[in-house]
């Protein structure tokens, strides 16, 4: 190992100390988390600031003249501050809470769909995308009678670009792309993609839930016209997620949900919506989610998301080694220097549920099954398959024990050939 | 191999895995149905020949997923061959996790249970002309392609493709009325 690879290690063993849940054992042996891609652990700083605004500071928020009011006030809109500052959106208006990136989506679907589709209209979407970035626009392509366009993949998992510039046509109003597939973790290249569609005069949003919590994300340079992430994937708790979009585009599109704190005022015979970002943010909010959510980034840029980044694609480089060295196993999508940190695969006589199942009992978590993206398995011709997925925290031993236990579990199955 | 594993792959568990008892289809089918594990894309389809005194003449399985969902498949043609679809619905599902006979999570029972849900509904679907077995393989091609997907997705029609079996309690239920011994 080189002396900055054992300082990396060094630096994983000091933040793991931070995680009380990767200390803990399963099936007698010591946790390795590898399904991140799902959800995230939580460091101690993002427990304790939740049970901070429980214990010290909690009161409903946008209301109340009382001092715990304004206490709970000052941290959610202070999160607000700092979910802009994360994406480098240009205001706070632009930074809307949601309870997670579905609901983002959602709101955004049913508001900009609504708004701005007419039948015939299309919306461009790509075979990668996770079920939350498909069936929200499906759902509105029926209300609106728009039709939907599938950008194809490249043989090893990419987005066909050649295609996706075809596929882009004067009716296409919006173009909805993950940054990085769930299933086969690639990367994609949204600036070509961005810039594509912008000169087609579609609108672009982007559901950063892979990307975000794992890479610098800019959404001026990116000049993404909406984007959404989810607290539960980079270390803050379940029940809140972000919604950003372009200032002018927000203010044109009408509110979703309707309630309290989204409107300016209510008569019998109507109501008028509330100034951004509240006109999307009906009820109240997850005031301590949010809060939690702030301690996560707090977190995170202490972290440094340019290390975080490095360290992902060295434990990915390192987990295609491994698993390339195991008979009958496949890796579902590109080679490593297209993909974020999620390595999926197939093993020829090994079921992903037994995978998962003999996994666990070497106490490496993994997560079998379609990931949320049944069009993409079916495209791929699978069923199902088996995905580890990295954050900082992992280590090189973790993978070793992921390849070891595959090994492990495809002797259960070796008795017949 | 620990004690956990041997417990869940054991030998004749392997055994109907890889060498299962009556896959394939029967030669004069009068029941079949089909249905998923939607969460780990487990598949079952159970195709009967029952005779006019309610005797079950052939039974085939067919399907495809892990080794629980498929060697419980088998066990489960196996214990029904030849007998008669009172049998069946007397069959709880307790009496199928016993047959099963490994201690297994409520997330795997899911596994397990999935051919005895179709077979309840099975004895309950009998074919009516060619209509039963195109909607059941309509759901082996499920989202076959995005017009197709779109289609399913119009008011009116099962996103799965196959009609609901009316007997068929919720897998929730099932979970709740495994023997508690055996999860211990």
């Amino acid at each position: 190992m080189s002396g900055a690879a054992a300082s990396d290690e060094a630096r994983v063993a000091r933040l793991r100390q931070d995680f009380p849940i990767l200390a803990r054992q399963v099936s007698g042996k010591p946790l390795a988390y590898l399904d991140n891609a799902a959800s995230t652990q939580r460091p101690r700083a993002v427990i304790e600031a939740m049970t901070a605004a429980y214990e010290q500071h909690y009161a409903n928020v946008h209301r109340g003249i009382h001092t715990l009011a304004q206490e709970a006030d000052e941290l959610y809109e202070g999160a607000r501050e700092k979910v802009r500052a994360f994406i480098n959106a240009p205001s706070v208006e632009q930074i809307i809470f949601t309870s997670g990136a579905t609901a983002a989506i959602n709101l955004a679907a049913r508001s900009f769909c609504d708004r701005f589709l007419s039948p015939g209209d299309e919306i461009l979407l790509t075979e990668m995308e996770h079920h939350a970035n498909l069936v929200p626009w499906q759902q509105a392509a029926e209300r609106t009678g728009a039709v939907i366009r599938y950008t194809p993949l490249t043989e090893d998992g990419r987005l066909d670009l050649d295609a996706f510039q075809r596929l882009l046509g004067p009716r296409t109003k919006l173009v909805a792309v993950t940054a990085v597939s769930n299933v086969l973790g690639t990367i994609n290249p949204l600036p070509e993609i961005i810039a594509l569609a912008h000169a087609a005069g579609a609108e672009v949003l982007v559901d950063g839930a892979q990307s975000v919590p794992h890479a610098r994300t800019d959404v001026q340079s990116l000049d993404c016209d909406l984007l959404v992430f989810s607290g539960h994937k980079m270390l803050g708790p379940t029940g809140v997620g972000v919604l950003y979009g372009r200032r002018d585009l927000l203010e044109r599109m009408p509110p979703f949900l309707g309630g309290g704190s989204m409107i300016r005022e209510v008569r019998f015979d109507g109501f008028r919506p509330a100034d951004l970002p509240y006109k999307f943010e009906a009820g109240t909010p997850p005031i301590v989610e949010v809060i939690g959510l702030a301690a996560a980034i707090d977190y995170l840029e202490q972290v440094g998301r340019d290390w975080i980044e490095q360290r992902e694609r060295q434990l990915t480089e390192a987990a295609h080694r491994a698993l390339e060295q195991i008979d009958g196993l496949r890796i579902i999508g590109p080679e490593p220097k297209y993909k974020g940190g999620i390595v999926s695969f197939v093993v020829e006589r090994l079921h992903p549920h037994d995978a998962a199942e003999l996994l666990d009992r070497e106490g490496v978590a993994v997560r079998a099954g379609h990931h949320c993206a049944m069009p993409l398995h079916e495209r791929l011709g699978l069923s199902a398959s088996t995905r580890a997925s990295f954050y900082f925290y992992n280590t090189f031993d973790e993978i070793d024990r992921l390849a070891a236990a595959i090994e492990k579990a495809k002797a259960v199955f070796r008795r017949k050939s | 191999m620990t004690n956990n594993e041997e417990e869940l792959y054991q030998d004749h568990i392997l055994a109907h895995y890889e060498d299962p008892y009556h896959r394939g289809r029967c030669s004069r089918c009068t029941h079949v149905h089909a249905d998923s594990n939607p969460l780990c894309g487990d598949k079952i389809r159970i195709e009967l020949h029952v005779d006019d005194h309610g005797q079950m003449r052939e039974i085939y399985f067919d399907g495809e997923g892990c080794c629980i969902s498929q060697a419980a498949a088998s066990m489960l043609v196996e214990r029904f061959d030849g007998k008669s679809i009172d049998e069946v619905k007397q069959f709880s599902a307790q009496d199928m996790l016993a047959m099963f006979g490994v201690r297994l999570t409520p997330n795997r029972q899911k596994c397990a249970l999935l051919s005895w849900k179709v077979l309840q509904a099975a004895i309950y679907s009998p074919v009516e002309a060619a209509r039963r077995i195109a909607q059941c393989e309509q759901m082996e091609s499920l989202h076959s392609d995005a017009e197709e997907l779109h289609q399913l997705s119009a008011p009116g029609v099962d996103p799965a493709g196959a009609e609901r079996p009316p007997p068929a309690p919720p897998v929730a239920a099932l979970a709740q009325a495994a023997p508690r011994s055996e999860e211990r």
